[in-house]
């Protein structure tokens, strides 16, 4: 498998306040990849770093460089980046419109205004997102009509129709019921053949269950990156066998 | 997900039950057909993959425990598997006992036409598969059945060891050659009774009974 993005010698400040100290990762193609730690542990600020959404904060700087596909992505335009590099938030953030102008929305800005290529692509990010069944009869609904789950599923619809080739996840089922986040989880586990998957979660038996691979955090520290397998059955580092056994954090 | 492996650790069992049944035939045949090619396969082939298949069964049942934390009946099958797949290679160990034996044994005249050997072997076989298809089909009343044709095992062990002595008695000169087809028997009597330890886990996987050391099996022998 190649590597699709990797982190080199990253280390991200806020101010003067260091959040991530040298961390190296190569994330793999059409994998998922699990990011879990403690709350604070800096997480949250790398995912965000891997489509530069931390440049907009002011007093944001990063040292070191992060390869997609072997291109320093802080070389490139932050609008294709993002086309690229999509991201899935933790709360459903669906916009205030209808369940197909919310999926068309990315394709829209993309400048694509032909109605029936629209049409199709819609529905071909709403059936891999595994919600096409659910809404094909009401497709001009609002969106905040649908439940949690729903909304969720719509948001990775939304994300995946202007077809990126990296998702990023921050804890994307965590505001769901456990029905809604199984829904999602196997999800992933079919979005993963089409995309490379980047999912921080606050959860570690989801990352037990959906991911390939597995990074643990601590303070901002990349403490053991993994197969999963490996993580959860016999982690190398004393503070990873700590965590995943629920002895701190 | 849980399926997917559920599914994978089901078929890496049933590779192994078919391994262990073709060693169970293999072995037997070295002595009826007085050919050591088969009892060779069993010795460098079946019996080396029956032990890395278990170590590989272990290996998926834990990452399986680790990562699904499955419960009730799922928690069942991957307890049931991580003691069945003992059960698999310790017939293989006694598979390659039969075949080790099998090779010195041909190399002189038989003491005796071998009879009842080839059918405790046929019995034994029938046995683990009736066990394992019990289990895979999730079936009780399949597993009580190769519980209950264990006692036909016995009754052969029985038999055998009954006419050996027999021929031991008329002729001390017959005692080593005797005492090889005895150990053979009670190799057979041994996958036989670890094949209806297979069937018994069919229960506790279907309804969470635990019959080991109650029933049938040990009711026949009161």
């Amino acid at each position: 498998m190649a590597i699709k993005i990797e982190a080199r010698d990253v280390s991200v400040y806020f101010g003067s306040t260091q959040i991530l100290h040298n961390v190296n990762l190569g994330i793999e193609e059409k994998s998922v990849t699990a990011i879990i730690g403690p709350s604070g542990c800096g997480k949250t600020t790398f995912l965000r770093t891997l489509n530069r959404l931390n440049d907009l904060s002011p007093d944001f700087r990063l040292e070191g460089e992060i390869l997609l596909d072997g291109e320093n992505i802080y070389h490139m335009d932050p609008i294709v980046l993002r086309r690229r590099v999509g991201m899935v938030f933790q709360k459903p953030n669906p916009f205030p419109m209808s369940i197909f102008d919310n999926v068309a929305y990315g394709l829209r800005l993309q400048g694509i205004k032909d109605k029936h290529l629209l049409q199709e692509k819609v529905k071909s990010a709403l059936i891999a997102a595994g919600l096409w069944e659910e809404v094909q009869n009401r497709l001009s609904s609002n969106a905040f009509d649908l439940s949690g789950g729903q909304q969720q599923r719509l948001c990775i619809a939304r994300a995946i129709a202007v077809d990126p080739e990296v998702l990023l996840m921050d804890e994307p089922t965590s505001a769901l019921d456990p029905a809604a986040t199984s829904r999602v989880e196997e999800l992933i586990l079919e979005l993963k053949k089409s995309y490379t998957i980047v999912l921080v979660t606050h959860n570690m038996y989801q990352a037990a269950r959906v991911s390939d691979f597995t990074a643990f955090f601590l303070s901002g520290y990349l403490v053991e990156f993994n197969k999963t397998d490996v993580i959860f059955t016999n982690p190398r580092d004393e503070r990873t066998q700590r965590y995943v056994t629920g002895k701190f954090g | 997900m849980l399926n997917e492996r559920v599914s994978e650790i089901n078929s890496l069992v049933s590779e192994m039950g078919g391994l262990v049944e073709d060693a169970i035939v293999k072995a037997i045949r070295t002595m009826v057909e007085k050919d050591p090619t088969d009892a060779d396969q069993v010795i460098n082939d079946l019996e080396p993959r029956i032990n890395e298949l278990e170590k590989r069964i272990d290996e998926e049942c834990l990452i399986t425990l680790a990562r699904y934390q499955p419960v009730a009946h799922d928690l069942r099958r991957v307890v049931a598997v991580l003691k069945i797949d003992k059960d698999l290679e310790r017939m293989g160990d006694h598979c390659e006992n039969i075949a080790r034996r099998a090779k010195e044994i041909i190399k002189e005249p038989l003491l005796k036409p071998l009879i009842d050997l080839p059918r405790m072997a046929e019995t034994a076989q029938e046995i683990t598969k009736e066990a394992l298809d019990s289990f895979f089909k999730e079936d009780t009343q399949l597993a009580k059945q190769a519980i209950e044709k264990d006692v036909l095992v016995d009754q052969l062990q029985e038999q055998i060891i009954r006419e050996l002595i027999s021929y031991i008695l008329a002729d001390p000169r017959n005692i080593n050659k005797a005492l090889d087809l005895i150990f053979t028997s009670k190799d057979l009597e041994r996958i036989s009774d670890l094949a209806t330890n297979i069937a018994e886990e069919t229960f506790f996987l279907v309804e969470g009974s635990d019959i080991r050391h109650t029933g049938p099996k040990d009711q026949r022998k009161d």
